[in-house]
């Protein structure tokens, strides 16, 4: 298996994840270099924080081309956290400087919405992600394995076929979604111990075999 | 729904565990990092890291030890223990701790919270409150007294007001610690956990008391706490983290459950 691009925008700490893929059988390289991106065999692209912050550094260093080119290329791709919500067309996250709604990458048409339900925000802790169909990303873990979240935004894609998995906390959620080679998780693989590593060991496979998608 | 969590609690000095280390079978039980790790395989849903020294030797200390237990585990790390600056916060979440933990200093400077919420998130502040039972309270309408200094001075605060305060202040999480139950073994103070967990909306870690499994359950339960710290209960205790989770899920409490194929569903470090 090629090594896999860690995505370094510049807006995470990025060793727990780098480790965690070691762990999970991956070598692995952290880079904000366009082209140590499209020349890797998988991307990881990780993020916490602010959407618009996040995607106007992508901007700012010329990354977003490089993404774009990668989902394009069917690169097995796979965003942690915020790293999923930038796959989306747009965020409902409020805008400091204009009245438009942040865009990201947009390889999956959908938005990123607030949890509103009156429960407490961000949704932190050990929940639960059920796969709504069979995928080699969940391949080997029980149905409903559970998983380390923080965030306080989830993604809504437009066509549920891209609904991969659905969690719960106040109503169902997406916890994972997919659309071809494109993959995201809400939750942090890197922190969900066993069930965790596993995941990314699933990735590392579907690197090494893209024919399993 | 979210799990219950268990999360073991190790008192770390000068980069070695202090505490907790008697019926842990490891090559070196001192190491924070091999008990780290001990506790991950175990099933722990977090740990936290309490730093006893605040000398800046004290604090390179802790720093190297959480740089090192980060890389051994796939779990939240939580370090507390005389944090009292964003820069100092900032040094150990860059090193890899999830959050860290802070008391004495909130209780003197409440900006301190609003600050590192600012700057590293809600998820990443969690605070620490000693409280103790106001003696001249009537047993109908109990009171508690927040401490500061490791539950030494009394500090004059409400301690279901000061949990309001240090929501507001934007605290995502609040680990109580009962300094009357701490250490009885003769269960949590859940009358002080309904009371702040009712008056806050973020979690609540129950500290302080814990002897036996129903004690975890009552805390959870009759304290209404979002988890359970646990010290002695598992570091000298009969206990096992699977025994702690088992006996909760059988009760019908939501836990991470503690599966034997965790480990064999990696494919090399299958029981490492």
């Amino acid at each position: 298996m090629g090594k896999v691009a860690i995505v370094d925008s510049g807006c995470a700490n990025l060793s727990s994840i780098h480790k965690a893929l070691l762990r999970a059988g991956i070598t692995a390289f952290v880079t904000s270099e366009a082209k140590a991106i499209t020349g890797a065999a998988g991307v990881v692209f990780p993020g916490v924080g602010s959407f618009e912050h996040a995607a106007a550094l992508l901007k700012q260093k010329g990354l977003d081309e490089a993404l774009l080119q990668c989902a394009a290329a069917g690169k097995p791709f796979l965003g942690i956290c915020l790293g999923l919500q930038l796959l989306f067309s747009c965020s409902e996250e409020q805008s400091s400087a204009t009245n438009r709604l942040p865009s990201g990458l947009n390889v999956i048409p959908g938005k990123v919405i607030r949890f509103s339900h009156g429960l407490p925000v961000p949704h932190v802790g050990w929940n639960r992600a059920v796969p709504r169909y069979r995928h080699p990303l969940f391949e080997g873990l029980p149905d409903g394995a559970y998983f380390y979240f923080t965030h306080s935004y989830f993604v809504q894609p437009e066509n549920p076929g891209h609904i991969l998995a659905l969690a719960e906390y106040g109503h169902p959620f997406t916890a994972a979604a997919a659309r071809q080679n494109l993959m995201g998780v809400q939750f942090h693989p890197e922190k969900s111990g066993p069930a965790g590593l596993r995941l990314l060991s699933n990735f590392g496979k579907i690197i090494a075999d893209p024919d399993l998608l | 729904m979210l799990a219950k969590r268990i999360i073991p609690c190790l008192d770390v000095k000068g980069g070695r565990v202090v505490k907790g280390t008697r019926f842990v079978n490891l090559r070196d039980a001192g190491d924070p990092v091999e008990l780290a790790a001990f506790y991950d395989r175990e099933g722990a849903d977090e740990l936290i890291f309490l730093d006893i020294t605040a000398s800046s030797e004290g604090r390179r200390a802790i720093l190297d030890t959480v740089r090192k237990t980060a890389a051994a585990i796939f779990i939240p790390l939580t370090v507390g223990g005389g944090i009292d600056s964003v820069e100092f916060m900032g040094e150990l979440l860059q090193s890899g701790a999830d959050k860290v933990s802070i008391n004495t200093a909130a209780l003197k400077d409440p900006g301190l919270i609003q600050a590192g919420a600012a700057r590293f998130g809600s998820q990443s502040i969690v605070v620490a409150i000693d409280a103790r039972r106001v003696k001249s309270a009537p047993p109908e309408a109990p009171c508690w007294e927040v401490y500061s200094h490791g539950g030494r001075y009394p500090t004059g605060r409400d301690a279901v007001q000061w949990a309001v305060e240090v929501e507001k202040l934007g605290a995502g999480e609040i680990l109580l610690t009962s300094m009357d139950a701490d250490g009885t073994l003769n269960g949590y103070d859940n009358a002080l956990l309904a009371a702040v967990a009712g008056a806050v909306s973020i979690p609540v870690i129950a500290s302080g008391g814990a002897g036996t499994l129903q004690h975890l359950y009552e805390a959870l339960t009759l304290g209404k706490a979002h988890a359970v710290l646990a010290a002695t209960i598992l570091h000298y205790g009969a206990y096992s983290i699977r025994s702690i989770k088992q006996f909760l899920s059988e009760k019908g409490l939501p836990v991470r459950p503690v599966n034997r194929y965790a480990f064999n569903y990696l494919p090399e470090e299958a029981g490492a």
